[in-house]
């Protein structure tokens, strides 16, 4: 449509010609802080709860798989492809779908599924987010169509924030459609700024640190 | 301001904002703010001076991620696009997420005058839609309205039962657009920033409903203007942490998406097609004006809306145009033109309450000091607003001549009316309300002319 048009005018507003030269921008402003695992997790699980997230510190595979079992309390569950729950026997629990490939499929069962059960691709610390990338293992509906979010996290993904996030995966679109970032479970304030938890994404969410 | 309860609700809404965002930007839990704020102005500042080179190389990494890029340059183009993509893909429903940028342009209007059903899905937006209402605030677009007024609404619109309880409202729409979101044809979204490097689009939200809108239908059009553009995925690292806070006190909100293209190969679901609409409507008239061109900087926060003494007075909808506050009075007779709403860059006491907040640090007084003046010598141009000014050079003449300054402060003591009430006169005798005055007096006290000046209490004292 107006592609040369917009540019043509965006060019002779700021008296540029096409192609150029720029400046280098600013450098970039990232700061990684020093904080060993413990202090890690302790902080994680400290803002987790504090936006009323559940978490559980697993010490083996078996203590997450048994707290996933709780959780559910015999519903129904859809669990992403990660290698993490197949590992630690989540995708064999009773009333778990697993290993779904199909786009159609994965969406009508999350949509009628009690619980999504998912891996994290990293944690932030400081602010108590799951970091979720898009993949043949984690699709990106079961964090958010069912009203139940369990995500089981391997400790060594635990970064200490965002900025570190940011030095690891300095261009996220290279890996992924999607990356998204989950801080505590979905909510809004809309009507007379009084607190709703799930208001379309999972109102409850469940962290395993193993 | 004639409904006091909303006047006390705008007022209490907007002071715990203010209060949510004072202790997130404390010196304890940000310690590095206001070299953030820093960062930000100059990233900002670069990105907008070089907008042609970001553009197209945003342009460049959505297209290798297999999307697509649309510039318009107005309304009309955008909707044209939308539609013409509807028809092709015989789509009907269309899903929509919070964006500012399409209220600017009235989309859902345009779409639904085509029999395009276009829901909002963000809940307060979802009000406001049911209630053919505008946007009352940037962040919080129903905060005007009372739970009772909700549960009338809903009733009134969806037929349910009244319900009072704001929990059970919030589940009535979440179950209502829960089977909207998947049975939609289209998902459109704005863009809270335009990633060049990575050819992607930041949106965030508290809700979930961006999530879904971007990732249940099979078509994901994101409409956003053109400056929302930053260089690198790694300048979120400042950009995030400034917005989450400034908006509403969080620290990230609950969800950040960081969007780049159609779903890709063996990933399993998200959307076939990707859109990326970029819009001009009126943003190069801004850029081409080098000293207001920062206005652009502007990441949507609503701090300065939060902060400003005049919006917690008047509330959003007694503003001309869809951005209100300190940010909507630069942009609108930026956008619009200085005569559609000559008034507006006046209504302001210039506290800086709205610069000291910004976490771009905008200008916003020296703006408004700009647009004034610009509005003057229009009316200047124009021959308007003759009385006025013929009033005020008269004055400052007068300022200029401390002798006939001093006489025509001791005529004016002589004929002003005694006060009437605690040092103020409450009702102005008719012989002062003269036309322009009148309206001014209307709503307001005029103190007691004291029985000595200045000058005279000087030489006293000296």
């Amino acid at each position: 449509m107006s592609r040369e048009n917009v540019l043509h005018k965006v060019r002779t507003a700021l008296g540029r010609c096409a192609g150029q030269a720029v400046e280098n921008p600013p450098p970039v402003r990232l700061t990684v802080p020093e904080a060993g695992i413990e202090a890690r997790i302790a902080v994680f699980f400290e803002c987790i709860e504090a936006l009323a997230g559940k978490t559980y510190r697993a010490q083996s595979l078996e203590e997450a798989r048994a707290y996933v079992e709780t959780v559910m309390a015999g519903r129904k569950a859809v669990a992403s492809n990660a290698a993490i729950l197949r590992e630690c026997g989540a995708t064999a629990l009773a009333g778990v779908e697993s290993g779904i490939t199909d786009g159609a499929h994965l969406r009508e069962l999350s949509a009628y599924a009690a619980c999504g059960i998912t891996g994290a691709d990293y944690a932030l610390a400081d602010t108590g987010t799951l970091v979720m990338l898009a993949s043949p293992q984690e699709a990106r509906l079961i964090s958010l169509l069912p009203p139940v979010h369990i995500a089981i996290v391997e400790r060594k993904r635990l970064l200490t924030g965002l900025d570190e996030l940011l030095s690891i995966l300095p261009r996220p679109a290279d890996q992924t459609s999607s990356m998204v970032l989950i801080t505590g479970p979905s909510r809004t304030a809309d009507i007379e700024q009084i607190l709703v938890r799930g208001v379309h994404g999972p109102g409850e969410i469940h962290v395993v640190v193993v | 301001m004639a409904d006091p309860k909303l006047q006390l609700a705008v007022f209490a809404a907007t002071g715990r904002l203010m209060e949510k965002r004072r202790k997130a930007v404390n010196a304890q839990v940000c310690p590095d703010y206001q070299e953030l704020r820093t960062q930000a102005h100059a990233v900002k500042r670069h990105t907008i001076e070089n907008l042609d080179h970001y553009l197209e190389v945003f342009e460049r990494n959505v297209t290798a991620h297999g999307g697509q890029v649309i510039f318009c340059k107005d309304a009309t183009e955008v909707a044209d696009f939308v539609l013409g993509l509807a028809k092709a893909r015989i789509a009907r429903l269309i899903v929509k997420s919070k964006s500012m940028t399409t209220e600017e342009i009235d989309l859902n209007e345009r779409l639904e005058h085509h029999q395009l059903e276009a829901v909002e899905t963000d809940l307060g937006e979802y009000l406001i839609q049911l209630a053919h209402e505008r946007p009352y605030h940037i962040v919080a677009p129903a905060l005007h309205k009372t739970k009772e007024q909700v549960a009338d609404l809903l009733t009134e619109r969806l037929g349910v039962p009244r319900e009072t309880v704001i929990e059970k409202q919030t589940m009535i729409a979440r179950a209502v657009l829960r089977e909207k979101f998947l049975a939609a044809d289209i998902g459109i979204s704005g863009a809270n920033f335009l990633v060049a490097d990575s050819g992607a689009i930041v949106l965030v939200e508290n809700e979930g409903n961006a999530r879904l809108t971007t990732s249940a239908p099979k078509i994901h059009i994101a409409i956003a203007g053109i400056e929302k553009m930053i260089p690198r995925a790694q300048d979120l690292g400042v950009f995030l942490k400034l917005l989450g806070r400034s908006a509403t006190g969080q620290p990230l909100t609950v969800y950040t998406s960081f969007l780049s293209g159609p779903r890709r190969g063996a990933e399993i679901d998200g959307p076939d097609e990707f859109y990326v609409v970029l819009l001009d409507n009126g943003r190069t008239k801004v850029l081409a004006d080098r000293g207001k061109r920062q206005s652009l900087y502007c990441i949507r926060c609503g701090a300065c809306l939060n902060h400003c003494p005049v919006y917690r007075k008047i509330g959003g909808h007694s503003f001309p145009w869809v951005y209100s506050g300190p940010i909507g009075a630069i942009l609108t007779p930026q956008f619009l033109g200085v005569n559609h709403e000559p008034g507006l860059p006046f209504a302001s006491s210039l506290c800086g309450a709205c610069a000291e907040v910004c976490p771009v640090k905008i200008d916003i007084p020296k703006i408004l000091l700009d647009l004034r003046s610009d509005v003057k010598k229009t009316e200047e141009r124009e021959g308007t607003n003759r009385v006025e000014r013929l009033a005020f050079r008269v004055w400052a003449w007068v300022m200029r001549h401390p002798r006939l300054y001093e006489m025509a402060g001791m005529a004016a003591a002589s004929l002003a009316p005694s006060g009437n009430g605690g040092g103020w006169v409450r009702n102005v005798p008719w012989g002062i309300r003269v036309p322009p005055l009148d309206a001014w007096l209307s709503q307001r006290d005029l103190p007691s002319a004291p029985t000595k000046s200045f000058r005279q209490l000087w030489r006293e004292r000296r």
